[in-house]
């Protein structure tokens, strides 16, 4: 599903940048992804950073050639560390480990500068 | 803390939800005193597996976080600034295609600068869950 996003995605406002290796997704800020006045909704930030963990697995099943296997998020853990403020939120993913029936995979979400991260997740998956 | 908490009724609050949670269609549920419990209604704009037509993860994290943090602002006797620090969500399984999905939030502690919370989201059956969630929020008001 590299270049194809669930209709989820759609509702943040999400595109794929250009790019090589992981995709990097962008999310605008609009009245869909606001939280409190001013700042990105954590729901929205934890919803980005999960469609970018997802991406990213898919990246790496396809580049093994298993781009048909099927994926189930088990479990996901979000840390916010700064308040997303009123300009576009990028998010990348990273997979730690690929294994034949479990993935585990990091993703960072930023706006200004990717080494200072609004909030990150680490998400394992199951494949089938 | 630097600020007595502000009167607060979750039902109000949530009776026309703005930005995000007016984005997901999230509906008030039912509170108590230390808990809040919010609807989120199928539809079909939240799929994230269109092959299943299963909801996205994210709605529900959304949801969860949302009702914990009213859960955290019924716990204080009323609403105060603060942000969510983080949040674990376990995907128990997939929400039925369908079927409306309900986040109960629970505030079980807080300290003058942190509370934390858990809760579950379901289909219909609380016995039979489709995620659990535990977290923190930090007051951004407290010194």
């Amino acid at each position: 599903m590299d270049g194809t996003l669930p209709p989820y995605a759609d509702l943040l406002g999400i595109t794929i940048e250009p790019g090589e290796g992981a995709p990097v997704l962008a999310m605008p800020f609009r009245d869909e992804v606001l939280g409190r006045p001013g700042f990105v909704h954590c729901g929205a930030l934890a919803g980005l950073l999960e469609m970018a963990a997802i991406t990213a697995l898919r990246h790496a099943l396809a580049q093994e050639s298993r781009g048909d296997a099927r994926i189930k998020p088990v479990n996901v853990t979000v840390d916010f560390m700064r308040g997303g403020r009123e300009k576009y939120t990028y998010a990348q993913g990273k997979v730690g480990r690929l294994g034949t029936r479990i993935a585990n995979v990091e993703a960072f979400a930023w706006q200004d500068d990717p080494d200072r991260p609004v909030a990150a997740a680490r998400m394992n998956f199951l494949i089938r | 803390m630097s600020a007595e908490p502000t009167p607060f009724d979750p039902e109000r609050f949530l009776r026309h939800p703005m930005g995000h949670g007016g984005a997901l269609g999230l509906r008030y549920g039912a509170h108590g005193d230390d808990w809040c419990e919010l609807v989120l209604p199928f539809d079909p704009r939240l799929i994230g597996d269109v092959d299943r037509g299963v909801l996205a993860s994210g709605p529900i994290i959304a949801m969860l976080d949302m009702a914990t943090s009213v859960a955290v602002w019924m716990k204080r006797g009323g609403f105060v600034p603060h942000a969510t620090l983080d949040l674990r969500v376990d995907y128990l399984r997939p929400a039925t295609a369908g079927r409306a999905v309900i986040g109960r939030g629970e505030c079980y502690r807080i300290t003058r600068s942190i509370a934390f919370v858990r809760g579950i989201a379901h289909d219909g059956d609380p016995g039979d869950p489709v995620a659990h969630v535990a977290g923190t929020f930090m007051h951004t008001g407290a010194q």
